[in-house]
C-alpha cells in the first residue's frame, strides 16, 4: 500500500530521535519511561529563591555558549535530527531531501544581555532603553543581532542538515510539536516533496520563563519531592512542571520509503486541528474545539474510534486540560474510552511545550513499536471526575497498533495526531 | 491543481487604513511619515492612529493585547470584511489562518528598574526573582507568546478553523502565503486568512536590528540610495492580510476575486555575493514573472541585498515598473510580504501582472505573482 483511501501518499516515519531529562536517545529515553522514572529535579541552573515553583525537568547534561533558549534550543534540536536522520538513512551527511519544519520557542534577549548591553551603555544612573541602546550602537554586540532573531535556529539547523528550501519555524504554543508533523504530512500528501524533516524543541526554562507561567498559575507548586509533582489525571493536580527536550521525526511517503529499503517504523495517519476562539487560555466549555479535532484526525485517517488502541495525552497536570481533556475523549469515543488506556508522559519529562507534541509522536511510535505503554507516574488520588484507565503508576504490556496523540494550546491551539503500525 | 485568487485584502500602515488609501500614496508617490523624535537618532513610520473599536469591538480584548497584535486583528477584521466574509459565522468557523509573526513586547519601566537595581543588588538572582515575581502584568505573557496575535484573531473575528503562526521575520510572511496557496490549491483547504503584523514602536525590537548594524540612521532616503551611504532600513509599524480562496470556492459564495495567486516561491541562499540576484532570477521563473510587470520590491535599504535585488529586477524585467514599499511605508519585518501582495493586488485594478519581493535584511528570498483575475 503507498496511499490511504483518499488516494493520498501514505506518510511513513522512518527516524526518529529524542532528548529530554530522561536522558539522550530513543533507548535511554524508553528505559527510563517504562520503568516510571522521573525527570524532574530541582532547578539548579539559576537561584529560586522567592519562586513558588523551583522544580523543572530541565536538561542539564547538554551543554551551550552563551547559554540561552535559542542556544539550547538549537542544540537539542540538532541532537534529536542527528539521531532522527542516522536511522532513517535518507540522503547523503548535509544534504536531507526535503524540507525542514521546526516548531522553536518564541525567542527574547534575555537578563545577562540586557545587563551587558546595560554595561557597554556606560550610564551609571538609572538604565533606560535608550542606554540599551546606546550599549547597541557600540557595535560590540553584532553576533547577538542574529542569535536573537526568531529564524535564527531553524537557519543552523537547515544548514547542518541541508534540508530544502526556506525552512518554517512555527509556533502554536504548546501543540507546536504537532503542527510541525502536521505541516510534513502535508506537504508529502500534496507530492512537494518525498520526505520532511519535523522537529520540535525547547529549552526555554529560565527565571522569566518560569515566572511567566508561575503568574498564570499554571505551574505545580509541590516542590518536594520534585518527581512527584506532575500529577496528571490525580485529583490533586495543581498544575505542569516545565520540561525541556526536543524530538525530531524523518517522514517519507511509503512509497519513497519502500522503494528505497527504507525500514517503516510507523505511520501517520491523520491529523485534526481546529481553533478555539473562547478565551485566551481556557478551552471552550463544552469542549467542541477539542472534539473536533480528535473526531477531524480520526476521520482524516480513515478510522472510527474503536480503532484507537491507546491515547498519548496531552496530560498537562494542570485542573483545566486534564478535565477538558477527559471530557473531549469520553465524547468522541463514548462508554469505551474508560476501557481505552490513556496515559500522560508529562508525569516523568514534564512539559516540554514547544517540543511536546514531537517528543509526544516518537514516544507514541515507540509504544507500538514495543508493545508497551509508558504509565502515568504519580497517580495516588484519582479523580472521580475522570473515569479513565490512565495507566497509573506502572508500565503496561499490550498490543497497540494505533494512538491518538492530543495536544493543545494557549490561543485555542488543538492538534491531534493519528498513528499506525501499518495502514488501514 | 486549482486556482487561488484573493478575495479579501486588509492593512493598516504609516500611511493610512485601507486599500485605497495606499493605491492613491502608490499612485501620488507620496512623501512617508516618519517619526524622528522618540527613538532619536532613529526613525520609525509610525503607524496612523486607528479607531480600534471599529475591528475590536470588546475594550476588553484591547486590554489584553499589545499594539502588534491590535494591529493585526485590526487588519484581519478589514481583510474580512473585504471578503464579505465578515458577519458569516459558520464560513470563518471552517476559515483557516496563518500568521507571520515575532512577538515579545516587555514592560519598559520595569525592565529598566531592574536593570538599575541589578547593578547593586547583594544577590542578583534573587532579586530578579523577586522583582519579575511582583512586577511583571500576568496577563504580558499573552501579548508575548507569538502565536496569541492568531489566537486573538479567532477571539475577536471567530475564525477557528485552524491556526498556525510562523515566525522567522520577513520569510514568515512569505512562507505563510505560500504554504496556504499550496494547501488550497491541493485541495486541502478551500479558504484562508493570512498576514502579518509588526509594531515597530518598540525600543526592544530596534535593539535587535541595532545590534547588527542594520536600522538607517541618517535623513530619510530611498531604499536605493541607502546602500552607498552605509546602509540600513527604518522599521515600519504596520499589519496586512488577505483572504485566499479556491475561484470556485470564491464563485459558489458570489465573492469577488480581485487577484489570482499564481505563484508563491521562497529561498534560503547563504548570502554571499551574488546570491540574492541568483535566488531573485531562479524565483522569478519558478513562478513564471514577465519582463514588464508592476513590482512592489520589499527592498530593504540593507547594503548588499538592495543592490542585488535592483539589477536583478532590472534584468529580468527591464519594462517593470518598481514600487519599494520601503520608500512609503517602512520595513515591516514579517508583514513585509503580505502588504506588498495587498499593495500589488490594488494595482492591479490598473495593470494585469504584479510581483512582490521580499528579500530579508539578513535572510529568505521570496517573490509572488499575481495577475488580474479572468
Amino acid at each position: 500500500m503507498t496511499h490511504d483511501r483518499q488516494g493520498r501518499p501514505l506518510v511513513a516515519v522512518t527516524g526518529m530521535g529524542v532528548v529530554t531529562s530522561l536522558g539522550r536517545g530513543q533507548s535511554e529515553n524508553w528505559a527510563a519511561l517504562t520503568a516510571g522514572r522521573s525527570g524532574i529535579h530541582a532547578i539548579n541552573r539559576f537561584p529560586t529563591e522567592g519562586l513558588r515553583t523551583r522544580i523543572a525537568g530541565t536538561v542539564d547534561f547538554v551543554a551551550v555558549e552563551p547559554f540561552c533558549a535559542p542556544m539550547l534550543s538549537e542544540r537539542l534540536a540538532i541532537l534529536a535530527a542527528e539521531e532522527a536522520v542516522a536511522e532513517a538513512g535518507t540522503g547523503a551527511k548535509g544534504d536531507f531531501p526535503g524540507p525542514l519544519f521546526i516548531a522553536v520557542p518564541p525567542v527574547e534577549m534575555e537578563w545577562p544581555q540586557r545587563e551587558a548591553l546595560a554595561a557597554a551603555s556606560g550610564q551609571t544612573d538609572a538604565i533606560t532603553y535608550a542606554d540599551l541602546l546606546k550599549g547597541a550602537a557600540t557595535g560590540r554586540f553584532r553576533a547577538w543581532h542574529d542569535l536573537f532573531l526568531f529564524g535564527t535556529v531553524a537557519d543552523r539547523v537547515a544548514e547542518r542538515f541541508g534540508t530544502k528550501g526556506s525552512p518554517i519555524s512555527l509556533s502554536t504554543a504548546c501543540s507546536s510539536g504537532a503542527t510541525a508533523i502536521q505541516l510534513g504530512v502535508e506537504a508529502i500528501r500534496r507530492g512537494e516533496t518525498q520526505a520532511a524533516l519535523c522537529i520540535g524543541t525547547d529549552g526555554s526554562v529560565n527565571p522569566e520563563s518560569l515566572i511567566r507561567f508561575s503568574l498564570l498559575s499554571a505551574l505545580s507548586t509541590q516542590n518536594d519531592p520534585p518527581e512527584g509533582a506532575a500529577k496528571p489525571f490525580s485529583r490533586n493536580r495543581d498544575g505542569f512542571v516545565m520540561g525541556e527536550g526536543a524530538a525530531a521525526l524523518v517522514l517519507e511517503s511509503a512509497e519513497a520509503a519502500r522503494a528505497r529499503g527504507a525500514r517503516i517504523l510507523g505511520y501517520v495517519l491523520g491529523c485534526g486541528e481546529r481553533g478555539d476562539g473562547f478565551h485566551r487560555t481556557r478551552s471552550s466549555p463544552d469542549g467542541a474545539p477539542i472534539i473536533a479535532a480528535i473526531r477531524e484526525a480520526i476521520e482524516d485517517a480513515g478510522l472510527t474510534p474503536d480503532d484507537i488502541d491507546y491515547v498519548n495525552a496531552h496530560g498537562t497536570g494542570t485542573p483545566e486540560n486534564d478535565k477538558m481533556e477527559s471530557l473531549g475523549c469520553m465524547a468522541v469515543m463514548g462508554e469505551r474510552m474508560k476501557r481505552v488506556p490513556i496515559s500522560s508522559n508529562k508525569s516523568m519529562v514534564g512539559h516540554t511545550l514547544t517540543a511536546a507534541g514531537a517528543v509526544e509522536a516518537v514516544f507514541s511510535l515507540l509504544t507500538i513499536a514495543k508493545g508497551r505503554i509508558p504509565p502515568t507516574i504519580n497517580h495516588a488520588v484519582p479523580d472521580p471526575a475522570i473515569p479513565l484507565d490512565v495507566v497509573p503508576n506502572t508500565a503496561r504490556d499490550a498490543q497497540v497498533n494505533v494512538v491518538l496523540s492530543n495536544s493543545f494550546g494557549f490561543g485555542g491551539q488543538n492538534t491531534c495526531l493519528v498513528f499506525g503500525a501499518e495502514p488501514r | 491543481m486549482r486556482e487561488v485568487v484573493i478575495t479579501g485584502l486588509g492593512i493598516v500602515s504609516s500611511i493610512g487604513e485601507g486599500v485605497e488609501a495606499h493605491l492613491q500614496a502608490l499612485r501620488e508617490k507620496a512623501a512617508p511619515r516618519l517619526d524622528a523624535q522618540t527613538f532619536a537618532p532613529y526613525q520609525v513610520h509610525p503607524v496612523v492612529p486607528l479607531d480600534y473599536d471599529k475591528q475590536i469591538p470588546k475594550k476588553a480584548d484591547q486590554r489584553q493585547m499589545e499594539p502588534w497584535q491590535r494591529l493585526g486583528c485590526y487588519a484581519a477584521g478589514l481583510a474580512l470584511e473585504s471578503a464579505g466574509a465578515k458577519d458569516d459565522a459558520a464560513l470563518k468557523a471552517r476559515m483557516h489562518l496563518i500568521v507571520a509573526a515575532g512577538g515579545g513586547e516587555r514592560d519598559y519601566a520595569v525592565d529598566g528598574q531592574i536593570l538599575t537595581g541589578l547593578r547593586t543588588a547583594a544577590n542578583p538572582g534573587v532579586f530578579l526573582n523577586e522583582r519579575l515575581m511582583s512586577d511583571l502584568r500576568p496577563t504580558l505573557f499573552l501579548a508575548q507568546l507569538s502565536n496569541l496575535l492568531a489566537g486573538n484573531i479567532s477571539i475577536v473575528h471567530g475564525v477557528t478553523g485552524a491556526s498556525r503562526t510562523f515566525m522567522g521575520e520577513e520569510n514568515a510572511g512569505v512562507d505563510a502565503i505560500r504554504i496556504a496557496q499550496a494547501r488550497i490549491a491541493a485541495g486541502q483547504t478551500d479558504i484562508f486568512l493570512v498576514g502579518g503584523a509588526y509594531n515597530a514602536e518598540r525600543p526592544d525590537v530596534l535593539l535587535v536590528y541595532e545590534m547588527g548594524g542594520f536600522l538607517w540612521k541618517g535623513p530619510f532616503r530611498s531604499v536605493w540610495e541607502r546602500p552607498g551611504r552605509g546602509g540600513g532600513f527604518i522599521p515600519g509599524s504596520g499589519a496586512a492580510f488577505l483572504v485566499l480562496e479556491a475561484r470556485e470556492h470564491a464563485e459558489a459564495r458570489g465573492a469577488k476575486p480581485l487577484a489570482t495567486l499564481t505563484g508563491v516561491a521562497s529561498d534560503r541562499t547563504r548570502r554571499t555575493p551574488g546570491a540574492v540576484a541568483q535566488s531573485l532570477a531562479r524565483l522569478w521563473k519558478e513562478v513564471g514573472a514577465g519582463r514588464s510587470p508592476h513590482v512592489i520590491s520589499g527592498a530593504t535599504g540593507v547594503a548588499g541585498a538592495t543592490e542585488e535585488e535592483r539589477a536583478a529586477i532590472k534584468d529580468l524585467a527591464p519594462n517593470a515598473s518598481l514600487h519599494p514599499s520601503g520608500d512609503l511605508i517602512g520595513h515591516t519585518v514579517e508583514a513585509q510580504a503580505p502588504a506588498g501582495v495587498v499593495l500589488a493586488a490594488a494595482l492591479l485594478q490598473e495593470a494585469d501582472e504584479a510581483v512582490v519581493t521580499s528579500v530579508g535584511h539578513w535572510r529568505g528570498e521570496g517573490l509572488v505573482r499575481l495577475v488580474r483575475p479572468r
